[in-house]
């Protein structure tokens, strides 16, 4: 599986190194042998067929996957050098630092400007919090649209704005790593747009990680992307088992791809 | 070809005769209800007036004057608050567990097990259970029948039902929520307490209601426990000591030989139906004003 080593550009800080990290459920290995390291500051998407482990990697950085009692986890992922599975290591504190965005829109049943204000207040914010919950909602470019109604639900918002809410809460926690699972599968094209645009801003205080199936989507907003695929298991009866094929530049991945599989998915001959 | 309907055709006819039988026996079904409460508002109406409900009960006897049930709508209050003060922590945080912390092992299939058990007992079980453990041992400052033991029959009575329903409210809300939260670096607990549990609030605030009012109109483990009394539970050790209710007041007088005494005990039974509907016409409310916001 030494085909997908690929070595990182060393003029980059690398802020997260997935390092042979080998995820199981139970005794099924649903992603194996990835060896990734992240860029600080830029925003890297992770495509690939679906059941090839994107999730589940992703889900791996922030020790998410830590609530689903039969995962378990191989090899070291290093966050800014320090090994994130290290007996020692809070789950809670690194949830703080690497924040994450779901696919589904989840807003607490809270107001809006609660849905920003609790997870900086559990965070121990003490600053002037309208204005955090201003600077976030303006961030994540859904000001606009919701600073006549803090005090409204966060439900009365429409799926795009709310996902743009869910984004904003993140924000304000002041996380270094923004974790996003397809977050923009359960929107409409033009909340899709505006996310994008988001992220574009984002860009600039935050390292983000996007899973994401649609390719447009990773061209348009990615630095670099990590191509995962399936293929059946040796041995083991039934099951497929995800790897990482080739990470590189956006623009390599998509005009010079490596991997004749990097070639055949872009090309949408299969996926 | 005829599309008609047909009065006379088979289908038709068993159809309309099947529909005449079920709702005949719908009506037999809510027939009891509605006779039960018509009769009691019927009979105890009559006797409420003011005195009525300041004043204390006279010991049988003296059919002049039987005086009130004052005491016993406090007692009614004093002790199901107690039993809900015992039932609700304990009850709440046993449904915590099972919903959030547990990894449905054996022990949490036996704590469920236990909860449904526990709430198919009947209620002089918890009666008698109460007074074998602590009023005939005198557990409890040496008091013997006490507002404090009837408290506590009542709490074992709301303890199944307040479980459950914490439980299976926290079951009911969206996982993504939790997600939600611990996404963003909130811990277990704070995911609990500020997210999922005010998430849970209705079904669970409805339960406890519920179960309150159950438990208000129990009879069978008052008599062993808190028993009764003429007077008014004042003093310092009030608690320690056996406390008029609404049901046992109505249990003994009813049965009195004497006019005056059967009328206290319609008097009562009125009160505690109104109480009693009261309460659960306030849980439903609970639910209607939660589900429209
Ligand atoms: N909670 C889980 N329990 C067991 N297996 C899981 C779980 N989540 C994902 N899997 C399995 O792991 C593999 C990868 O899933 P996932 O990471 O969700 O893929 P992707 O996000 O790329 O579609 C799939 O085969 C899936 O069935
Ligand atoms: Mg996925």
């Amino acid at each position: 599986m030494d085909k997908s080593k690929q070595v990182c550009k060393p003029q980059n800080k690398t802020t997260i190194s997935l390092q042979n990290v080998t995820i199981s459920y139970g005794k099924f290995e649903a992603v194996r042998n990835v060896y990734c390291d992240i860029q600080k500051g830029k925003v890297t998407s992770l495509i690939g067929p679906s059941g090839c482990g994107k999730s589940t990697i992703l889900r791996a950085i922030n020790r998410m996957n830590d609530l689903i009692p039969s995962c378990s986890l191989n090899g070291r992922v290093l966050f800014e050098g320090a090994d994130l599975y290290d007996p020692r290591i809070d789950p809670v504190e690194v949830r703080r630092r690497i924040g994450m965005v779901f696919q589904q829109p989840n807003p607490f049943p809270k107001s809006i400007y609660e849905n920003i204000a609790f997870g900086a207040r559990i965070n121990g914010y003490k600053g002037d919090m309208d204005q955090l919950v201003e600077s976030s909602l303006r961030q994540a470019a859904v000001w606009d649209e919701c600073k006549d109604k803090l005090n409204d639900s966060g439900y009365s918002l429409s799926g795009g704005q709310q996902q743009r809410l869910c984004i904003a809460r993140t924000i304000a926690i002041e996380p270094e790593v923004i974790l996003m699972d397809e977050p923009c599968s359960a929107l409409d094209p033009i909340s899709t747009l505006k996310i994008e645009e988001t992220m574009h801003e984002l860009k600039k205080n935050f390292t983000i990680i996007i899973v994401t199936h649609n390719m447009q989507q990773a061209l348009r907003v990615s630095d670099m992307t990590a191509f995962y695929n399936a293929e059946i298991k040796e041995g083991a009866a039934g099951g497929k088992c995800g790897y990482l094929v080739e990470f590189n530049d956006t623009d390599k991945i998509f005009n010079s791809p490596v991997q004749k599989a990097t070639q055949d998915y872009i090309s949408g001959r299969f996926g | 070809m005829n599309l008609f309907y047909k009065h006379t055709s088979r289908r038709n006819l068993s159809n309309t005769i099947l529909t005449l039988i079920t709702g005949l026996f719908a009506t037999l079904a809510v027939l009891p209800l509605i006779l039960v409460i018509l009769y009691v508002l019927i009979k105890g109406a009559s006797q409420i007036n003011i005195n009525l409900l300041t004043q204390l009960p006279e010991p049988p006897g003296d059919d002049l004057n039987s005086g009130g049930i004052g005491n016993a709508v406090i007692g009614t209050f004093v002790v199901t608050g107690i039993g809900a003060l015992i039932a609700i922590p304990i009850g709440v945080g046993g449904g915590i567990y099972l919903a959030e912390y547990s990894r449905n092992g054996p022990f949490s299939k036996f704590i469920r097990f236990g909860t449904n058990v526990l709430s198919g007992v009947p209620s002089i079980i918890a009666g008698v259970f109460v007074y074998g453990v602590i009023v005939s041992t005198k557990v409890i400052f040496g008091s013997n029948f006490s507002g404090l033991a009837g408290g506590i029959a009542l709490s074992i009575l709301m303890l199944p039902t307040v479980i459950k329903t914490t439980d299976e409210g926290l079951k009911l809300v969206s996982d993504e929520l939790r997600k939600g939260a611990l996404g963003i670096g909130a811990s277990k607990f704070i995911t609990i307490t500020r997210i999922t549990l005010p998430a849970a609030l209705t079904p669970i605030a409805t339960g406890i209601v519920l179960a309150l009012a159950r438990a208000a109109g129990e009879t069978a483990p008052l008599i062993f426990t808190a028993l009764f009394s003429f007077y008014w539970a004042e003093g310092s050790e009030a608690l320690l000591e056996p406390i008029a209710t609404l049901s046992v007041l109505i249990y003994n007088f009813a049965l009195e030989p004497y006019e005056a005494q059967n009328k206290l005990a319609w008097a009562a039974s009125f009160v505690l139906v109104l109480i009693i509907l009261t309460t659960n016409i306030i849980s439903r409310f609970i639910s209607k004003y939660a589900s429209s916001k």
